[in-house]
C-alpha cells in the first residue's frame, strides 16, 4: 500500500517535470524566432548573404531577393526539403525547418548562387 | 572604296580567309557594329557607317537572316523601364535592313518572368518586322516556374525532348539547342544526355561541306564561368561537329556581343534589345548595367548574318539600335 502511493507520487513528480520542460522548450522557439536578424537572408549582387546560416530546430528563415534580376531559392537534395516560386524584385520566401540537418541550396536560375542552412 | 586594299588578308596560315589582323579587326568593331564577309576566301571588313558605300553584290549573301536576343518583356527597372519600346526600335532597324532577311531567331529570355502577356507582348510586337518566320530557343527567363512547359506549347511545336530541334535552309543547317533546364547547383548551362544523343544522330548523315549554324541561348564557350556563362557540356556538343568546315554558333544570355575563332568554329553572341550587362568581371554582379538614357540605344542591338553559297564562313554582323 505504501510502495503504490509512492509511486503515484513519483509519478506525479514526472509530469511537472515535463511540464516544465515543455515550457521551456517553447521559450527556446519564440527567443528564435525573435532573433530576426538570424533567420533573414538577403539576396542582393546574385549571392545569398549569409550564403553560410546556423539556426536552432524551428526557426524559420525568410529570402528576400534585393536584385533586379529574379531568383529563385531550391534545396539541392532529393527529394527537395523546399522550392521558392520565382522571387521578383523585394519579394521573400520563407521556410520553416523543424528537423536538425545541413540544408544545401541554390538559385535554379543563376545555379553560380549557392548557400546552405544549417539546422541544430 | 579606297581603304579596302588594308582589309585584305596577310597571312593567312589556315587557308580559311581570316589572318589574325583581319580577324582582330572585326572584333574591336564588335559592339559598335561591324560587317565582316568572306568572299572568294578573303576576309574583308568594313565599319558599319560605310555599309552604305557597298555595293548590293559585296553586302548579300544568299541566305541572309537575323537574330535578336534578350527582349526580357516585363522588366521595368532603372536599366531599360521601356523595354517593349526597344523591342520595337529593333524591328524597325530589321526593316531598314537593306538586304530583307527571311527569317529571324530568337535566342531567348523572350520573357522577364515567363508570363503570358510578356510572351503575347513579344509575338504583337514581332508581327510588324518583315521577316515572318521567328525560330525560337528558350532562355532561363521563359521556362520559370513551369520546367518551360508554356514555352513548349508556344514555340515548341516540331520541337523534340526539351525543344530543341534543326532545320535547313538553302543548304545551311541550323540546329537550335536548349541549354537551361535541370540546371545544377554551382554549374553552367546544360545541354543534357538525350539531347547530345539526338544532336549527333542529327549531323551525322550531314556533308562535312554542309555549313551549320548552332543557336541556344547559353554560350556554347566558357564566356566567364564565374558568372555561369558557359555551358557545362558544350565540348561533347562541338566534338559531333568536328568534321564540319563551317560552324557559326549564336549565342545570347550575355547583353553584349562577343566573337571568339577557334578552329572551324566562330562563336558570337549578341546584344540584348532589352539592357546591357556589364563585361565579365568587370562589376560585383552580371546585374543589368544602367547607362544614361541617351546612352541605352547604343549598347542594345540585333545581329544580322550573311551567307554567301560556297564561301567559308557567315558574315555576322552587330548593329546598335541608336
Amino acid at each position: 500500500m505504501r510502495r503504490s502511493v509512492f509511486m503515484a507520487g513519483l509519478a506525479a513528480t514526472l509530469l511537472l517535470g515535463m511540464g516544465a520542460l515543455g515550457v521551456s522548450q517553447k521559450n527556446f522557439v519564440a527567443s528564435a524566432q525573435q532573433k530576426s536578424e538570424t533567420t533573414e537572408v538577403k539576396i542582393d549582387n546574385f549571392t545569398f548573404g549569409p550564403a553560410g546560416l546556423t539556426v536552432p530546430v524551428g526557426a524559420t528563415v525568410t529570402w528576400t531577393n534585393k536584385d533586379d534580376i529574379p531568383h529563385t531559392v531550391v534545396s539541392t537534395d532529393d527529394p527537395k526539403a523546399f522550392k521558392s516560386k520565382v522571387l521578383d524584385t523585394d519579394e521573400k520566401f520563407s521556410f520553416t525547418f523543424s528537423k536538425a540537418g545541413t540544408y544545401p541550396y541554390f538559385c535554379s536560375i543563376h545555379p553560380k548562387m549557392t548557400g546552405k542552412v544549417i539546422v541544430q | 572604296m579606297a581603304g579596302k586594299v588594308k582589309d585584305e588578308i596577310l597571312h593567312d596560315h589556315n587557308h580559311d580567309g581570316v589572318d589574325r589582323r583581319g580577324f582582330l579587326k572585326c572584333m574591336a568593331w564588335a559592339g559598335t557594329g561591324a560587317f565582316c564577309v568572306i568572299q572568294g576566301g578573303v576576309l574583308k571588313s568594313y565599319s558599319l557607317s560605310r555599309l552604305p558605300e557597298l555595293g548590293a553584290k559585296e553586302a548579300m549573301g544568299e541566305l541572309s537572316f537575323v537574330q535578336i536576343s534578350d527582349s526580357h518583356m516585363g522588366f521595368n527597372k532603372p536599366a531599360n523601364p521601356d523595354v517593349a519600346g526597344t523591342l520595337k526600335a529593333a524591328v524597325d532597324k530589321i526593316n531598314g535592313l537593306s538586304v530583307s532577311p527571311e527569317f529571324m531567331l530568337h535566342t531567348g529570355d523572350i520573357s522577364h518572368l515567363s508570363k503570358p502577356e510578356e510572351f503575347d507582348t513579344v509575338d504583337q510586337i514581332l508581327k510588324s518586322a518583315a521577316p515572318k518566320d521567328v525560330f525560337y530557343v528558350p532562355g532561363e527567363h521563359d521556362v520559370l516556374n513551369d520546367d518551360g512547359k508554356q514555352f513548349l506549347e508556344r514555340y515548341g511545336k516540331g520541337s523534340k525532348g526539351g525543344g530543341w530541334y534543326s532545320f535547313d535552309k538553302k543548304g545551311v543547317h541550323f540546329v537550335g539547342l536548349v541549354n537551361v533546364m535541370n540546371l545544377k547547383a554551382g554549374g553552367l548551362g546544360t545541354l543534357g544526355h538525350d539531347q547530345l544523343e539526338w544532336l549527333e544522330d542529327d549531323v551525322k548523315h550531314l556533308k562535312p561541306s554542309t555549313p551549320i549554324v548552332v543557336f541556344a541561348h547559353i554560350p556554347l564557350w566558357s564566356v566567364y564561368p564565374e558568372w555561369g556563362w558557359g555551358t557545362e557540356d558544350s565540348a561533347q556538343a562541338l566534338a559531333y561537329l568536328k568534321k564540319f568546315g563551317s560552324v557559326t554558333v549564336l549565342n545570347g544570355h550575355i547583353h553584349q556581343t562577343m566573337q571568339k575563332v577557334e578552329g572551324n568554329v566562330t562563336f558570337h553572341t549578341a546584344a540584348s534589345t532589352a539592357f546591357p550587362q556589364p563585361a565579365p568581371g568587370k562589376a560585383d554582379s552580371p546585374g543589368p548595367m544602367k547607362v544614361p538614357a541617351e546612352q541605352l540605344k547604343s549598347v542594345l542591338g540585333i545581329t544580322d548574318v550573311n551567307h554567301v553559297q560556297g564561301q567559308h564562313a557567315l558574315a555576322v554582323v552587330d548593329s546598335s539600335l541608336a
